[in-house]
């Protein structure tokens, strides 16, 4: 069997990615404020992950007015869907993995 | 060692950030207890002001007293007003405590899944009172209210979905029941308010 760490997806690997895609993955969409909030980093930290995970086309980006406002709402992509899921598949074949021994 | 406490740490707390991200967090159990609370005023109220007479069981009696449908629907809307910002006061609170806000992506989905079948249900009783079918009122809004809980009960907690389904089967009961309406809507919107409230405010509040 290939080592389970070989799947952990490069991208993620940092938690706050990762806090970002668990959201997105349990949200049809999510807005930058109300994700700021729920995971209280600041506006350029949260910039910087959401940049980094665009550039994977892990989630798409949506600006919008609302009542004059600028909105921007995030979405997960298929790939980011699958690669998602893969991440934390490897994390739980690793937490088996060390129970086990 | 050290390692394997991480990981699974990892996965509870995405799991838990999940979780969060869905559910609105803020609503508090209070806003139930006081809602249950005032709809049993409401109800205890409409019982000495209507159901005492006696005659409310016969289909006529709203037609020589047509003041008492405005009388009652003053009373349903001063109900429904106070329970709603009561509610919102105690959730804001809560937000607060919580360190979130009230109005974020969760609660807005949550409250427009709530409002469509309510106000659906809202214009279908306003319909049915317009026709005389007085009886069919208390049950209407149970259904309604129940389907609109189940509707919104993706973003809440999940006991919130089982008020739902008992609503739904009160409503039923008492479209058997005709002319019992009062003592279902006083158990549906008060008792079940009140006791939901207690088991929520234990379990997420406290």
């Amino acid at each position: 069997m290939k080592n389970p760490f070989d799947y952990l997806d490069k991208v993620m690997g940092h938690s706050g990615r990762l806090q970002i895609m668990s959201v997105l993955a349990a949200n049809d969409s999510y807005d930058f404020t109300s994700l700021k909030e729920l995971l209280q980093i600041t506006d350029g930290s949260l910039a910087t992950h959401i940049k980094a995970l665009e550039r994977e086309k892990y989630i798409t980006v949506n600006k919008s007015f609302v009542d004059r406002k600028p909105s921007t709402r995030y979405k997960i992509t298929e790939k980011g869907r699958t690669a998602f899921k893969k991440h934390i598949d490897a994390l739980n074949e690793l937490v088996k993995g060390q129970r086990g021994r | 060692m050290e390692e394997k406490t991480n990981y699974e740490k990892d996965l509870a707390s995405i799991r838990n950030l999940m979780e969060r991200s869905v559910k609105v967090i803020s609503l508090s159990g209070l806003a139930g207890v006081m809602a249950g609370l005032y709809a049993l005023a409401a109800a205890v109220y409409v019982y000495f002001q209507v159901y005492l007479e006696q005659i409310s069981r016969s289909r006529h009696y709203f037609d020589d007293n047509p003041e008492k449908i405005y009388h009652l629907l003053a009373v349903a809307l001063i109900t429904l007003l106070a329970s709603v910002s009561t509610g919102l006061y105690f959730s804001h609170r809560k937000a607060k405590r919580v360190g979130t806000s009230l109005w974020n992506s969760s609660s807005k989905r949550m409250v427009i899944n709530l409002i469509i079948p309510l106000v659906s249900g809202g214009a279908f009783v306003l319909i049915i009172l317009m026709h005389g079918y007085i009886g069919l009122i208390a049950p209407a809004c149970l259904l309604f209210y129940g389907l609109a809980l189940i509707n919104a009960s993706q973003n809440l907690f999940d006991e919130i979905r089982y008020l739902g389904y008992l609503e739904i089967v009160l409503g039923i009961i008492s479209s058997i029941f005709i002319g019992y309406g009062l003592i279902f809507w006083a158990v549906g919107f008060g008792v079940l308010h009140i006791v939901y409230g207690v088991l929520m405010y234990r379990k997420y509040d406290a």
